[in-house]
């Protein structure tokens, strides 16, 4: 389909995440990209963490950032927003938002000192984490978020451990924000990074992304797997303000994990013809688990 | 006005002179009493900028990293360890072209550990990217920190002023300390040209495939070579303003009739000078060539001062393990092909992590040179404490 000069450039206009970026189709974390910076606004500066988002948005000479766009290295992200607000606070500059944005290698594992620092020292920077739970740039290794049970190239058995829990570790650093998001609900996403925004200090915001190359599912079940993963349990999306948690999404009906797991080759080993294995069990567990928890 | 102080003290009062904006940095011996200072003009309210305490130096080149691409005037400080867990921020820093200064107060690296002075850390990232130059005493030292911020700000190259730990850092001597409207006077506010700013969307740190990394690196290099007249101009302005010379891409001493010229960098070239004046009084002529300007290498200003010089030795804190001396590889290869031909450059390794580098031990060095070429040798070694296998 042919499409007119006029919608074309209406769809330019409204995002500042520009479209033919060179993110895989159905990539959870493009499409939270765009929605994180449509709700920020043009007065916003991001800095972006070495990996997929920063891949795909900006090869040079085509970045698909309409708003400012700051990137060094994989592990720093959260020293130099530190650095960039520390530098409009002395020239009176701004107001301005700040957001320092990295998948969960570069926020959770290489990058957790460098995080640690920006919180601890209350900097007035709201942090992203996209969440696709390995290594996807690298070809799908094990992260410390990547959980119990789904296959990467570096767990080729199945991974043995559970995810690092960084939303509590942040609110435990005195962040006064801090949340989690799914790309399936934009509505609740956009809500919680305009929030973010107006709140002083180090802000957290945990977005799971899903990736149908490390993840295993096609491309237009981005969607349905969010879903599947709040649904179960798995996934809780909440608020953690001033330490309290709070505004927890609640599930009505719980689904049973297998059907979050059978859509992804990852967990595929789980499963032997179809009857799953003992691992299905414990994933049930923590689902349960968080359920309790937060009292999905 | 000449101050009877600290050396790490006329760093930090003449950067301070400067006007950094954002000021971050990590603690690290012989580091410390700079940003300890610093951080005191700053919560007194004496200098206004943002002192960012760290987690790290690597997260302190990145605070630094952030600030610049924002537009602020940025300066950092560290040491040895503290300089290579930066690395990979300096190699970044430079290749985006921001205009940062840092202070090396240079020490040895670990293992073993070792707090005292060589000039291994800053020679081990002389292929960044940045600016590098050596103050011999305080005075150098705090006059090169008016120079480097200028340097940087019109080549938006990065600069570290790299100046001996201990030696020059905990030694009290009597420094000018210049008054501050002079150095607003020489150093203009900072107009910064490549930042991050809503007003103005524009990205800092694409990544380049094939097509054009190798051109960005080109040109980095280019800035690096063509920064060497800048650094010469800066040098002659500040030595007409503040009336006393200092910095530029080489100095000499007592060179014009000297039989064997000694090449070298930092605060060791007063005691060679010391040397040369003892030696001159016995009617031997040597001569001093010190190094300003490591990086951008100079050397066709070394080669001009060298033609005629037949028996040249180069003295280093630093060594590249498995080939021998940085500096004296350097040498060598500013003289043309054609000139290298029965020019003997000897290389001696000294004073590593800390060991002391005194007249009698370079008087040695030059009877040794004076008979013979010397491929590489350490100086002062104590073949004693060094098993026989190990030799």
């Amino acid at each position: 389909m042919e499409l007119s000069e006029e919608i074309l450039n209406r769809v330019e206009k409204k995002n500042l995440f520009a479209v033919g970026h060179r993110a895989c189709g159905g990539c959870g974390q493009a499409l939270a990209a765009r929605l994180v910076a449509d709700a920020a606004g043009e007065n916003t500066i991001a800095c972006v963490a070495t990996g997929c988002l920063e891949i795909f948005s900006s090869p040079y000479p085509d970045p698909s950032w309409r708003i400012p766009f700051l990137h060094s290295l994989f592990e720093n992200v959260s020293a130099v927003a530190s650095g960039v607000e520390a530098a409009y606070k002395v020239m009176k500059k701004g107001p301005v938002n700040i957001i320092a944005m990295g998948g969960d290698g570069s926020t959770a594992d290489i990058g957790f000192q460098s995080i640690s620092g920006m919180f601890e020292r209350g900097h007035q920077v709201l942090y992203i984490c996209y969440d696709n739970e390995a290594y996807m740039n690298t070809g799908v290794q094990r992260s410390s978020f990547t959980p119990y049970g789904a296959k990467t190239t570096t767990t080729p058995m199945g991974n043995k451990t559970r995810k690092k829990n960084l939303p509590f570790i942040a609110a435990d650093h005195g962040v006064p924000y801090v949340a989690t998001a799914t790309v399936d609900d934009y509505r609740d996403l956009q809500r919680k990074v305009k929030k973010a925004l107006t709140i002083e200090g180090p802000k957290y915001l945990h977005i799971l992304v899903p990736c149908p190359l490390g993840w295993g599912h096609a491309g237009d079940l981005t969607i349905q797997i969010c879903r599947l993963a709040k649904d179960t349990g798995l996934f809780p999306v909440f608020e953690i303000i001033n330490g309290k948690i709070t505004n927890v999404v609640k599930v009505p009906i719980k689904k049973p994990v297998e059907e979050y797991l059978k859509l992804q080759g990852r967990f595929r080993h789980l499963f032997k013809k179809g009857v799953p294995t003992e691992v299905v069990a414990e994933i049930q567990t923590i689902a349960n688990q968080n359920i309790e928890r937060f009292n999905i | 006005m000449l101050k009877y102080l600290e050396g790490s003290h006329a760093v930090s009062q003449v950067v301070a002179m400067c006007r950094p904006q954002v000021i971050s940095a990590y603690p690290i011996t012989p580091q410390t009493h700079i940003v300890e200072d610093l951080a005191r003009l700053v919560s007194e309210g004496r200098l206004d900028a943002e002192f960012i305490n760290v987690e790290s130096e690597f997260s302190a080149a990145s605070v630094i990293l952030g600030a610049s691409a924002a537009g602020a005037r940025a300066y950092t400080t560290t040491t040895s360890q503290g300089l290579l867990l930066m690395t990979e921020v300096l190699y970044c820093i430079a290749g985006m072209r921001l205009p940062i200064v840092l202070t090396c107060t240079n020490r040895a690296i670990s293992a073993p550990l070792n707090i005292w002075n060589d000039q291994q850390d800053s020679m081990t990232v002389r292929d960044a990217g940045w600016i590098q130059v050596y103050a011999e005493d305080n005075q150098e030292a705090a006059d090169l920190h008016i120079q480097a911020f200028k340097i940087a700000e019109q080549t938006n190259l990065p600069v570290m002023v790299c100046m001996d730990g201990f030696i020059l850092t905990h030694a009290f001597e009597p420094v000018d300390i210049p008054e501050p409207q002079e150095v607003d006077a020489f150093l203009p506010a900072f107009k910064p040209q490549h930042i991050v700013d809503p007003r103005w969307p524009r990205a800092l740190g694409l990544y380049a495939d094939p097509r054009f990394y190798m051109e960005t690196r080109y040109i980095l290099h280019r800035a690096l070579e063509k920064s060497e007249d800048v650094i010469k101009q800066v040098s002659a302005d500040f030595s007409r303003a503040f009336g006393r010379p200092s910095g530029g891409l080489i100095r000499t001493y007592k060179l014009e009739n000297a039989d064997l010229v000694i090449v070298t960098m930092g605060s060791v070239a007063g005691t060679v000078k010391d040397l040369i004046d003892a030696l001159e009084e016995e009617g031997k002529q040597v001569g001093l060539l010190q190094i300003g300007s490591f990086r951008p290498f100079p050397k066709q200003a070394i080669y001009r001062a060298l033609k005629d010089k037949m028996n040249i030795v180069v003295l280093e804190k630093a060594v590249s393990l498995g080939r021998g001396g940085i500096l004296a590889s350097d040498v060598r290869w500013s003289f043309p092909r054609g000139e290298r031909k029965g020019r003997v450059i000897s290389s001696f390794i000294a004073g590593l992590g800390g060991r002391n580098i005194s007249t009698d031990s370079l008087r040695e060095m030059v009877e040794r040179v004076c008979l013979e070429p010397v491929e590489l040798d350490f100086l002062g070694l104590n073949k004693e404490i060094i098993a026989e296998r190990d030799l």
